[in-house]
This record gives C-alpha cells, structure tokens and sequence, in this order.
C-alpha cells in the first residue's frame, strides 16, 4: 500500500517533469547559452574538481564536446555536482540537461526513471586487487581467500554470487567504508580487496607500496557507464549518442585533436562526412555539418578522451580493455555517418 | 606583679635581650601545602578517585599526544608537489600529515570552483565579512550604531553583488553552483546565525503570546521542524520541490538549503530564548505593566535583555552545533568545506596512504579553530554582562 502511494506520487511527479522535458532541450540550452551538465565531483578520472577546481574526467570531457558541438565552446558548460541520491531527480526536474556521472545502466533504471540512457562511454566491471607475494595470476585462485569489501553494497553480492559460481569457499571481511575496507587490505587483514575496475585503479594509489599489487585480469560484473537524458526529445537523445559516436569514429579513423585540420582535406569518404566537408550529417540533429569536426578539434577523439582522464596519460593508468575500439578487441563500436 | 606594672613603654621596646623587636618573617608553608607538590597534592591527588583519574588521563595524554605531534609536526611533509613526496622513502621511513597537500589544494578547499580570475570577490567578501564581525564583537567600538547598519543592511547588500555578480557595473555573474569550500560554510552559517536569533525570538514570543492564532502557529512550527532531522528537510528542499514547481520558479539550489538551514536553526533557537523567558520571575512582568509598559516595550526594555543574557551560553550552544551541521548541505550536492576536502582526496595525484587523514585533521582544525573562537568570545561576553550580579 505504502510502496503504491510512493509509486503514485512520483509517476504523478514524472508526468510533470517529462511535460516539462517535451520543450526542445537543445532550444533552451542555446538560449540559455550554457549547457548544464550533472558530474561527479569526487571521483578521479571521472569527473573531479583539480586544486584549481576546473573540471577534469571523462564524463567532464563528454559534456564538453556536448559544449563543443553545440556552442563551439568548451567553456559553455556549467557542472552541476550530484550525489547517488539527487542525481535522477535532478535529472527528471531539469534541473541538469544531461547526467554524465558514471551512472550504470541498468533495465529498472532505464525503464522506471524516466529517463533514457544513450551510449555507454566506459565499460566497467567489477576486479580483484591482490598482493604481488601471492603470486596469483586469476581470480579463480581465489578459493579460500579472505577478501576486503564494502559492505551492503552490489558489489558484496556480485562478490558472493562469483565464488558461488564457480564453487569457491569464500571468507569476506566487510567494512562500512570503502576507504576502511583498503586500510584494512593495506594491512593485511585480507588478501584482496574488491570494487569496481575503475576505482581500483584509483584506490591502488592510496597503498603504501603500489608495486607490491596486482589487478587480477577477470571481471566478473557487467557495469556499462554511460550518459542518461529525459524522456520526451529525441532530437537531444540523438546528439548526446552521437557526440560519442563521433569520438569513436573519429578514433577508429585515425582522426585525432591535431590531425583534424589536415583529416578536412583527406579523401576518405568516410572522414569527409564525418568532419562535414560531404553531405549533411548535422541538420537531423539540429547542429552545424562540421558538429563533429568541431568536438573534435576541442576535445578530441575517444582515445584521446580515454588516455588523457583515465589511461597512461592520467595517473589512474587503467589499460583500454574492454572500451578499446570494436576492431582491437574491445567494445567500443559506433555507427558510421552517412 | 608590680615589677611589670613598672616597666615603661620605653624599656619594653628596648626589651631584655630574649624578646624579639622585630616580628619574624613568615616561615614558608610546609612542602606539602605549598608550591608545585601543594597544587597538586589539592587539585590531582586529593583522594582515591582523583588519584585513579589523574593516572588515567596523564596515560590518555601519553598515549595521544606524542604521537599526534609526531604525526602532524615532526614527521609531516611541508613542501612537495605531489603523491611522490609524501610516500615512503628510503631516507624518510615514517610519513606524517602530508601538508604540502594541503597547500596545493588551499584555494579549492577556500573557493571551491568560484572561476580564478573573480577569487578576488570572495576575498573582499571575508574582509567585509571580518570587519563586520570585529566590529560587532568589539563591545567597546565607536559608533556601533553605524555597525548595525553596516552589519544588517550594507554587508548583505554588498556581499550579494560581490558574490553573485551584477553584470551593469562590470561584474560577471557566478552561479552559486560554482561557489565552494569556505565560502559556502561561511555564507551557510552566517546566514543560519543571522536569520535564527531573531525569527527564534519572535517564534519564543509567539509561543508564550495568548493569542490562540500565534500560538498555534508557533507551535506547530517549532514541533514541526524539531520532529524531521534536517537531512530530510535538506533533501525534500532540493529533491522534491523540483518535482513539483517548473523549472524556472524552483529556487536556486544554495538558497533552498539557505532557507531550510534558517529555519531549522530558527526552532531551536526559539526553544532556548523560552527557556531564558521561563526563568524572568511574574515580579518582572507585573512591575513593568504597574509602571505602564506596553507589550512591546516590557519585551524589549525589561524582559528580554535579562533573558537573552541568560540564555547566552545555550545560544552559543546552538551557534556553534549549527556552524558545524552545515557540513550537511553536502546531502544536496553543494561542496562546503568538507566536501571539498572529501573530494580533494580523490584527487589521484595526491592519492597516498596519508592524504585522507591529512585533510580529516586540516577539517578538525579549521572547526576547532572556529568553534573555540565563538566559545571563548561569548564566555568573555558572559563575565562582562554578568559584572552586575557581582559583588
């Protein structure tokens, strides 16, 4: 009965909001003359304030492309720091125009929050962090281990359906807070400690003797991350998916932040309706032709984005992996433009 | 008998050579009264249980501060560009507080993302803001008629342009989702002080008021905000007021928890002035009504200024448990000064085993700084108002 009445409350609320969603998102953005963008605010690599407090991280750099293909200005961006808690709502009441903040997409999430989620701009997934001494080379060697976690979290439950899969004996040792569950690895309390991929990296730095760990090579939780709009303007769904089809295919051709000028002049059919010299790729989506060329010269491709928050350009020196291009033996792939 | 009678005043100065002319100095009190050991045989070791507790808390002294200064002094690292410096070295086995992390973060952790080139505007805002606050505390300042005005009227105005921008005369506007770290403290607490003493007072008077109306009201508005945690209060203001308005009435983010923050402190303060109201004995009352007071001027002439006295050390109390729950605007996604240290320890470049006790102890000490200031100026504020019970 109660969970009905909540239920009622907030369709009743949703029906506001996605009455209000209808408008033309990309019309009141350009009046506006500012895109506002929901961010993290506290994870590295993702969206993280530097002792300056400019705005760095992946999810950062998405939004100013969004910026970039919009306005051809990357400063046009405001962001908006949301929590785990506020962050569909701010969603939902407009209050941000698209949420970049590493959110996993999931079906309850895509169905019943009224909003949609367009493409998957990092593909995490939950790993293993081991001491070096162990000499373990997969997670299926973790049978009898002791191992750290944050407790209530997916990630314990991804943790006890693993091992019970593959009919391991496991001993957790949980803690209230992520930063205690490392302390208490660091120590030696546990033999590996486990979160998300992308955290790991994170965390690792955190150890007093980086070397003397490992990441284990498995993944055993599909965490696709990626950016969500409202329901209710698909013109806008559209740009936010191909802003980052354009980094993809911008990266799988070759196309970089310093080779862009040059690329204009290239041959490649494929490359010329990318940039916008042939065709016209932009008026569907309400932009410029040269939208592309525009993120492109300002941000960079998907690699670069990559490689610069999150890869060996950045201090978190995660490896592609999983989100290396569809033809390297990852799984970012994007449609061609014609 | 009679040889004594005789004796004159004279003879008796002069005395036999036995009597003393001259007193004797005083003999020092025994060791054990006296000195060091007399302090503390009174005050430490007077009995069984003073004796256990002085062990106890000279071994907690042991046992916590070496270690502490050794810890934020002697093994610290002061200078240093990144996570390199403030790792284990071989020449420096032992890392302590990794200051030099601090440093490189201060002016996040004071403007948050408040754009570089308008910082200026915050740091006039603080210097306004300290002359305001000087001045009012300066119980003895010249002019403090003019402080009023300048404290409740020009400093608001002022910091509002400052802070937001007026784009007419040259300054640019800055939304408050870019404001941070102290700054949003400040302006949280400053506003919650400024705004709870006095809508306090008023919900006190209401409370006590025999007009049914006002009192309900009160009432059910002190009971209200004191039933919900302020959590709630922060997240159904920035959470579900969204959902409900358009996007264009919803009020700006800061300002929503601005408000609930007043308010919230409001109740409280209203209970503790009702307290000091309760303690003005009836004779006070009936003597300012017999020489023909009204309402209002009993209140302000008679009644109040005894109770609010009174009520000093729990209005401080307040003040100070306020300035520290608006660490609580995190809730909402608004980066006060423990959220930006929050996220400054995630900044991977300064990621080392000590950096988030680092800025955990930088936190302690800016509130212990600030909450032993307020607590030491209205004990002072005490002694002086309490010269006339003194005899």
């Amino acid at each position: 009965m109660k969970s009905f009445v909540v239920r009622a409350v907030l369709a009743g609320a949703l029906a506001i909001a996605a009455s209000a969603a209808s408008a033309q998102t990309l019309n009141t953005i350009k009046q506006r003359g500012v895109l506002n963008c929901g961010s993290n605010g506290t994870l590295a690599g993702f969206g993280l304030p530097d002792s300056q407090g400019r705005w760095t991280g992946l999810d950062v750099d998405f939004c100013k492309a969004l910026a970039a293909a919009i306005f051809n200005d990357v400063t046009k961006v405001k962001f908006v720091p949301l929590n785990t808690k506020d962050r569909f709502t701010a969603l939902q009441s407009g209050e941000v125009d698209v949420l970049a903040r590493n959110t996993t997409w999931t079906s309850s999430r895509d169905t019943s929050l009224g909003l949609n989620f367009s493409v998957v701009n990092y593909f995490d997934g939950q790993g293993f962090m081991v001491r070096k001494s162990l000499k373990l080379n997969s997670a299926l060697e973790l049978g009898d281990a002791a191992v750290c976690v944050q407790q209530g979290t997916t990630t314990e439950l991804n943790l006890a359906d693993y091992f019970r899969a593959n009919k391991m004996k496991l001993k957790t040792v949980t803690f209230a807070t992520a930063t205690e569950a490392l302390k208490a690895y660091d120590a030696g309390r546990c033999d590996a400690y486990t979160t998300d991929a992308s955290g790991l990296a994170g965390e690792r730095l955190r150890l007093a003797q980086i070397d003397d760990h490992i990441i284990l090579p498995e993944i055993i939780s599909k965490e696709p991350l990626g950016p969500a709009v409202r329901h209710g303007d698909d013109q806008w769904f559209d740009i936010v998916k191909w802003t980052h089809y354009a980094m993809v295919n911008a990266e799988e051709l070759g196309i970089t932040q310093a080779n862009v000028d040059d690329q204009k002049k290239s041959d490649n059919p494929d490359i010329k309706r990318l940039l916008g010299t042939e065709g016209k790729h932009g008026e569907g989506l309400g932009l410029s032709d040269d939208w592309a060329y525009r993120i492109i010269k300002q941000v960079g491709n998907y690699g670069e984005a990559f490689e610069r928050n999150v890869g060996q350009g950045s201090t978190l020196k995660i490896a592609r992996g999983l989100n290396a291009l569809w033809n390297k033996g990852g799984l970012q792939f994007a449609p061609s433009v014609r | 008998m009679s040889d004594i009678a005789t004796t004159t005043d004279a003879e008796l100065m002069e005395g036999p050579a036995f009597v003393r002319g001259q007193p004797l100095a005083p003999l020092p009190p025994p060791i054990k009264e006296g000195g060091a050991v007399g302090w503390m045989r009174k005050n430490l070791f007077s009995g069984v249980l003073n004796i256990a507790l002085t062990i106890v808390c000279a071994a907690l002294i042991v046992w916590i501060v070496p270690p502490l200064i050794k810890f934020l002094v002697i093994d610290a690292v002061w200078n240093g560009s990144g996570r390199a410096d403030c790792l284990q070295q071989p020449g420096q086995p032992e890392i302590g507080a990794c200051w030099a992390y601090v440093f490189d973060k201060i002016s996040f952790f004071t403007y948050g993302f408040y754009p570089i080139g308008e910082r200026w505007r915050v740091d006039v805002f603080f210097a306004l803001l300290t002359i305001g606050v000087g001045w009012m505390a300066w119980l003895n300042a010249p002019r403090r008629d003019i402080c009023m005005i300048y404290f409740f009227i020009v400093l608001p105005a002022a910091s509002l342009i400052l802070l937001l921008g007026w784009p007419p005369i040259g300054l640019p506007k800055v939304a408050t989702t870019q404001w941070g770290g102290v700054l949003v403290t400040v302006v949280v607490a400053s506003v919650g002080i400024v705004f709870s003493l006095p809508i306090g007072i008023v919900l006190a008077l209401g409370r006590r008021s025999k007009m049914p109306a006002v009192r309900l009201f009160s009432v059910m508005f002190i009971e209200f905000v004191r039933g919900v945690p302020l959590i709630t209060v922060l997240f159904m203001a920035s959470v579900m007021l969204p959902l409900f308005v358009p996007d264009t009435w919803s009020p700006d983010k800061l300002l929503r928890a601005l408000v609930g923050v007043s308010l919230f402190a409001a109740a409280y303060m209203a209970e503790v002035v009702r307290a000091g109201l309760q303690a003005i004995p009836k004779g006070q009352f009936e003597g300012a009504m017999a020489v023909g007071l009204g309402y209002w001027q009993t209140m302000r002439f008679i009644v109040l200024p005894q109770a609010l006295k009174i009520t000093i050390p729990n209005i401080v109390n307040t003040t100070i448990g306020l300035f520290k729950d608006t660490t609580l605007v995190f809730i909402v996604g608004i980066f006060d000064f423990l959220m930006t240290v929050e996220a400054g320890r995630g900044d991977p470049a300064w990621a080392t085993p000590v950096t988030s006790t680092t800025g955990y102890a930088f936190a302690a000490i800016f509130y212990l700084v600030f909450c032993y200031g307020m607590s030491r100026y209205a004990r002072f504020v005490e002694a002086r108002l309490a010269a006339g019970d003194r005899r």
